[in-house]
């Protein structure tokens, strides 16, 4: 009986999260039948694109435990990857998708394959000065990729049988384009995050060496980790290069990795809806906070601090991530207090 | 100028900007060392000295007329001030309610204080460059084929001066020992009576102020500032006291005089444009194969 009842309360708590994914999904596709304003859909296409990025960095950052501050670089790398392709050799959007994922993808093993003996901060920093390196890499390699001027690529056509859609420089189509890559993302970082992978790196963050001795091997997970964030980066890279229709170094500076990691943690680090919900309000707090104009950033930097000062584990932590942010001295505390309780009702 | 005197003039150049990284690092290598945290407002603390000197000069410029020397060291005294104090209350407000959370926590808040110092400083100065005063342009002094100007003179005998008397300040005080334990172990630390908050808030009062002196050297060295030079020259610091081994004081030191040096001769033989990667090459590099820096005893991570 008892079973039965555990079994409909566990469907009834499944159904209605489909329900509501169901209808959130049909909010964001009715969303530009309600609202025709092109600069708040444009935010949100930024706000998708960020979102991919941040649950890539998740993944090397908030399951394994890798700090990256320049993860912009593989981010250029996918973008640059199409920008090039499409410039120099004229392959389309669509064509370019797997050159780009593939590309970063290589970037982050060989990269990772030779920094993934640090650890902490050390493996940070040498992740900041790739990210400087590639940069101004960009930024002084005229022949290859436009030096600071940057790339101006074509719009993104589909053409199905003799009929042809071009993007255009409309935000409508990349919207939908970007919940969709957004969505697959998603599906891709749910069944990781359950899989054998996701424990594995989960297990390695907590205690490396721990994970080894339970016979994970740490290296190869760790390069997996990264080779995966760093595609998705380069899947993001894509996307932003067709959006914008354009790439300058400028886009991947240490800012914006910066931003990225602030977005992770601000989420809440480790959690697929914390690495969304953080980077739809760290791309729309500056957006609503333009009427101040030069205070902007200001207001930004103090709405950063008050929100880290008043939850340290994210808007979105989890019991783990809860678990992991509470100081030591204070765990160590109550389970002294729950033996002493014992010991006193003996 | 034979190539050999060509090599000891970009030395000399390099050495002078190096001090000026070392003057930072310092900053960043102490408060890591305590802490463990990138302090990410620290490069725009370094630009808010040479600010605040600017504001100092202009402001006494409009009431008596004084000489340089007297302007000079007002202008110091005025940024090394204003530096500490905000440094001390940037650790109070924005890093010690977060002391017993995760350090990414911390990173953040680092963040968000930098964004507010950049942008404060472009509400009151202006986006565009602001020229700083320039003292002795026409002293030079010259040994051989080699030009010294007053400038870099200057800069690297206050730099010495400065971190000389820090080094005293650390080995031979009894802050600097409470400070050196601190840093060695703050729970042990405060177990022997050391008030641990009260040498974090002088760890960031010193680290802030050498920062502002920098700044100031770096405004005169460069005759123009704006808001965003912090950024790149903060990073440059930082890889300085990475490579001199990071929490390590002394380090720090060399650790600057050796990129400044390095950046000098790179700029001077392969190219300005790459001068920069040149930089982080070396941070790169030195991580993946050393560690540890070049003063650090190995210490197993």
């Amino acid at each position: 009986m008892s079973k039965k009842n555990a079994t409909s309360g566990y469907n009834r708590g499944r159904l209605l999260r489909t329900a509501m994914t169901v209808g959130m999904l049909a909010i964001l596709f009715a969303l530009p039948y309600f609202n025709h304003n092109e600069y708040q859909l444009d935010v949100l296409v930024s706000a998708g694109i960020f979102a991919i990025l941040v649950l890539g960095l998740n993944v090397m950052t908030g399951y394994c435990g890798l700090l990256n501050l320049g993860y912009a670089a593989f981010f250029a790398s996918g973008a640059y990857t199409y920008a090039i392709l499409n410039v120099k050799y004229g392959l389309s959007f669509w064509v370019s998708l797997p050159a780009c994922i593939i590309s970063a993808g290589a970037l982050g093993l060989v990269f990772g394959s030779c920094v993934l003996r640090l650890k902490g901060d050390y493996l940070a920093l040498v992740t900041l000065g790739f990210g400087e390196i590639t940069r101004i890499a960009l930024n002084n390699m005229d022949g290859l990729t436009g030096g600071p001027n940057g790339l101006t690529l074509s719009h993104p056509v589909i053409r199905f049988a003799n009929k042809s859609f071009d993007f255009g420089i409309k935000s409508l189509p990349y919207y939908y384009l970007s919940l969709l890559a957004l969505l697959v993302t998603i599906i891709i970082m749910r069944r990781l995050s359950n899989s054998r992978f996701g424990r594995a790196w989960i297990a390695i963050k907590e205690d490396e060496v721990a994970a080894a001795c339970m016979g994970i091997n740490t290296g190869k997970l760790k390069l997996f980790a990264f080779c995966i964030g760093s595609a998705i980066a380069g899947f993001a890279g894509w996307l932003f290069a067709g959006k914008q229709g354009f790439v300058s170094p400028e886009s991947f500076d240490f800012t914006t990795s910066i931003m990225l990691v602030a977005m992770l943690v601000l989420g809440g680090i480790g959690s697929i809806s914390g690495a969304i919900v953080g980077a739809l309000a760290l791309t729309i707090i500056p957006e609503l906070l333009r009427p101040l104009q030069e205070y902007r950033m200001f207001l930004f930097g103090a709405i950063m601090i008050i929100m880290m000062l008043f939850r340290p584990q994210g808007l979105l932590g989890g019991v783990r991530i809860f678990e992991e942010f509470r100081p030591v001295s204070e765990r160590v505390r109550q389970e002294e207090d729950e033996v002493l309780a014992e010991d006193l009702k003996q | 100028m034979s190539p050999f005197e060509t090599f000891i003039q970009q030395l000399i150049n390099g050495l002078s900007i190096g001090m000026i990284y070392a003057l930072i690092a310092l900053g960043y290598t102490m408060v890591y060392g305590i802490i463990q945290l990138i302090n990410f407002a620290h490069g725009e603390i370094f630009i808010l000295g040479a600010f605040f000197a600017l504001f100092v000069f202009s402001f006494l410029g409009s009431f008596v007329p004084l000489n340089n020397i007297v302007t000079i060291i007002i202008m110091f005294a005025a940024a090394m001030a204003g530096c500490g104090l905000l440094g001390v209350i940037i650790e109070r407000v924005a890093y010690r309610p977060l002391r017993k959370a995760p350090r990414l926590a911390c990173l953040i808040t680092a963040i968000g204080v930098s964004f507010i110092l950049q942008n404060l400083m472009m509400i009151v100065w202006g986006p565009i460059d602001k020229s700083f005063p320039v003292f002795f342009k026409h002293v030079v002094f010259t040994v051989g084929a080699l030009r010294i100007t007053f400038m870099q003179g200057f800069i690297i005998i206050t730099s010495l001066l400065l971190m000389i008397s820090l080094h005293f300040f650390v080995r031979r005080t009894m802050l600097g020992k409470a400070l050196r334990a601190t840093s060695e172990d703050m729970v042990a630390a405060r177990l022997m009576g050391i008030n641990v908050d009260k040498v974090i808030s002088i760890c960031f009062l010193i680290g802030s102020a050498l920062a502002g002196a920098g700044g100031v050297m770096y405004g005169m060295y460069y005759t123009t500032i704006t808001f965003h030079d912090g950024y790149l020259v903060g990073i440059k610091a930082f890889t300085a006291a990475v490579i001199g081994g990071i929490g390590n004081v002394p380090g720090a030191m060399l650790g600057g005089v050796a990129l400044g040096m390095l950046e000098g001769l790179a700029a001077g033989y392969i190219s300005s444009a790459w001068k920069n990667v040149f930089a982080f090459l070396i941070l790169v590099l030195l991580l993946l194969c050393w560690p540890s820096g070049i003063l650090r005893k190995f210490r197993n991570e």
